[in-house]
């Protein structure tokens, strides 16, 4: 039976390392990857008239810039080594999205990097893999 | 120096000359100057003819009669809507794909921070001041009644914005004004309207959403400074301009994040303090309210009667919501969704949050205080009064409210500074060069708001802002039955479930 991993990208080496581990690790003969970028938004910011206005403009703005920095050099390397790759780009709060996307794609089980941030900055905004290690109901493979 | 910094040069230089020629007396210079203006400005738009003893003024039965018309026409969308907005601010019906859109609750975010202002603390204190506590009663029926126009206002605004070649949006009512007189066969009327709203609302932004705004903050800090700061009402312009200038010109946008935060917590706060005021002077609360009903229907001591409290309460609250100024439109237009009728839902909220709940909160506040420590405020109005009425039990409380003052003054100000903005491009154009001339102009408001006196200051702001209401108002007459149309068929689709709900459903 074909099976599917969700990798989680976001331009850091964490997830070019988790990129790494699903290479290593993973059969590309029987393995699909979707390779996920969240960019973080949330709908209940405040933001001045000015920012609404341009909203949709840096929206296409920050999605073509994902896939052209990030996700399409990573699909292309994950193609090379003979994984079938689909690919996701999306707005929202990263765990939950996360967990959307992988409920919805019914993967086996979720592959992201650390971030590697330490003391203050983690304890004010938390980190992406400690929530979804939390919430997740899929198994979640911290790559470090 | 950076290149913000560079770009800050030249206005810096523009102040410091204009603050040497200041001296003490520049702040009645410029009264003396005004004054004249108010006068003549405010007869013309204030234009009032006299019934049964009560001076009314045209403009004001002109809103009045729109809002009680669209809340007919509409048939009571106020109370109909009222769930449904907030089940679609909550998120229930965004669908994930539009995910890094705009979303309704920031749409109304945006819009109340450019709302909820001083007047939500002076204006109401102004009311009760010059209409008596009936005032109250009739600014919170305008409130509920000034939910329809805002609906009827902000759906047409995302209906005929502008989307510009960049992907960027422009609306409000000069767009909707236009290409909707157009689609009527009125091509040359939709322009001149729309051009008449466009100069009134880069005009009355000068007044509403910054004169008042930094005139009202100035007295409040001066209030806290014990009047140590009379006389220099030009240096605390100044730096509130110099604070402005570098968000909309110098693009420091960390300035504006960190306000646009800490608003709603001000405004939070705020309501909780007053609240406890309210309970701890309980014993009072129920002649302070029965003040307010025979207030509102005898006018004792007011000048008009009833009437007259009626006219100061309605006119108080479009000077706090806004409804019928049209000016939220512009903010409500940046959402982006293919059912415009939804962020006139959405933006029923607004007169809901801004006059239902919190000017009525600070009226009694204020009516409470009248009652249980009678002549409390002496001889102050505006904010000071309702900051005296606060001191009755926090001795401390003119310092927090202080610093709420500034920063409402100053959210207001961003919000205004692109109401007024959106006019001046739609008559000169999206040009950076010819925005930046609006901005610099905009700034130099700010200081002039705080150098001279609320009387006939307060009077121009007031004007500008309801001469606009006209064009605004009439326009909605003639596209309500558009809205009408629109709105009848998503509460079909609603009812019928064919409107997706994505979440809480």
């Amino acid at each position: 039976m074909k099976k599917s991993i969700l990798l989680a990208v976001d331009g850091s080496p964490g997830g070019a390392q988790a990129a790494d581990y699903v290479m290593r690790t993973a059969d590309s003969t029987k393995v699909t990857v979707v390779l996920v970028y969240v960019i973080e938004w949330s709908p209940y910011s405040f933001n001045t008239p000015e920012e609404n206005a341009e909203r949709h403009k840096r929206r296409e703005g920050e999605i073509v810039k994902a896939k052209s920095s990030v996700v399409n050099p990573t699909k292309k390397l994950l193609e090379a080594n003979g994984f079938k790759v689909e690919e996701v780009v999306k707005h929202g709060p990263p765990a939950e999205t996360l967990i959307n996307l992988a409920t919805e794609h019914s993967v086996s089980e979720i592959v992201i990097g650390r971030r590697g941030q330490s003391g203050i900055k983690s304890l004010l905004f938390g980190s992406v893999a400690g929530s979804l290690i939390q919430t997740s109901h899929i198994p979640v493979v911290v790559v470090p | 120096m950076n290149v913000s910094m560079k770009r800050l040069m030249p206005l810096a230089l523009f102040f410091s000359m204009f603050a040497s020629t200041a001296y003490a007396s520049i702040d009645s210079t410029i009264n003396n100057m005004t004054a004249p203006i108010a006068v003549w400005f405010g007869e013309v738009v204030f234009f009032k003819i006299p019934i049964f003893g009560a001076q009314l003024p045209v403009v004001v039965l002109w809103l009045i009669a729109g809002a009680v018309i669209f809340t007919v026409y509409m048939r009571f969308v106020n109370l109909r809507g009222f769930v449904h907005a907030i089940h679609l601010v909550r998120g229930d019906y965004a669908d994930p794909k539009s995910a890094g859109e705009v979303s309704h609750f920031q749409a109304l975010a945006t819009a109340v921070s450019g709302t909820v202002g001083i007047g939500n603390i002076g204006g109401v204190a102004v009311a009760v001041t010059v209409g008596g506590p009936g005032a109250t009663f009739w600014l919170i029926l305008a409130g509920f009644l000034g939910m329809s126009t805002k609906f009827v206002e902000c759906t047409l605004g995302v209906k005929y914005r502008n989307e510009n070649p960049d992907g960027s949006v422009s609306g409000g009512p000069m767009y909707y004004l236009r290409k909707g007189f157009a689609e009527r066969g009125m091509d040359g009327f939709g322009k001149f309207i729309g051009a008449f709203y466009a100069i009134g609302i880069f005009v009355g932004a000068l007044g509403i959403g910054n004169m008042f705004q930094s005139n009202q903050a100035f007295v409040q800090l001066n209030h806290v400074f014990g009047g140590g700061l009379d006389g220099y009402g030009w240096l605390v312009g100044l730096v509130m301009a110099l604070v402005v200038f570098s968000v909309i010109v110098g693009g420091i946008k960390s300035i504006a994040k960190v306000t646009e935060k800490v608003v709603p917590f001000m405004a939070v706060f705020y309501c909780i303090f007053a609240i406890i005021v309210i309970l701890i002077n309980f014993t009072a609360i129920p002649a302070a309210i029965g003040n307010i009903f025979t207030g509102a229907f005898t006018g004792e001591g007011v000048a008009g009667g009833a009437l007259g409290a009626m006219i100061i309460g309605f006119q108080r609250a479009v000077f706090s919501n806004e409804a019928g100024i049209g000016s939220a439109s512009i903010a409500h237009a940046a959402v982006r969704t293919d059912e415009p009728v939804t962020e006139g839902f959405v933006s029923l909220l607004e007169p809901f949050i801004d006059t239902i709940i919190i000017c009525t909160i600070t009226a009694l506040v204020i009516g409470t205080a009248n009652v249980a420590y009678p002549g409390f405020a002496g001889d102050a109005t505006g904010v000071a009064m309702t900051s005296r009425a606060f001191e009755q039990q926090f001795s401390w409380f003119p310092i927090p409210l202080a610093f709420a003052a500034v920063l409402f003054a100053f959210s207001t100000m961003i919000a205004w500074s692109y109401y007024g903005l959106k006019g001046w491009t739609y008559l000169f154009g999206e040009k950076q060069n010819i925005q930046t001339a609006y901005k610099v102009i905009f700034c130099a408001f700010v200081v002039l708001g705080a150098t001279v006196q609320l009387g006939p200051l307060l009077d121009i702001s007031d004007a500008f802002v309801f001469l606009i209401c006209v064009p605004n108002i009439l326009g909605l007459y003639f596209l309500a039955p558009i809205v009408r149309r629109e709105m009848d068929s998503y509460m079909d689709r609603l009812k019928t479930g064919k409107i997706k709900r994505f979440k809480n459903g």
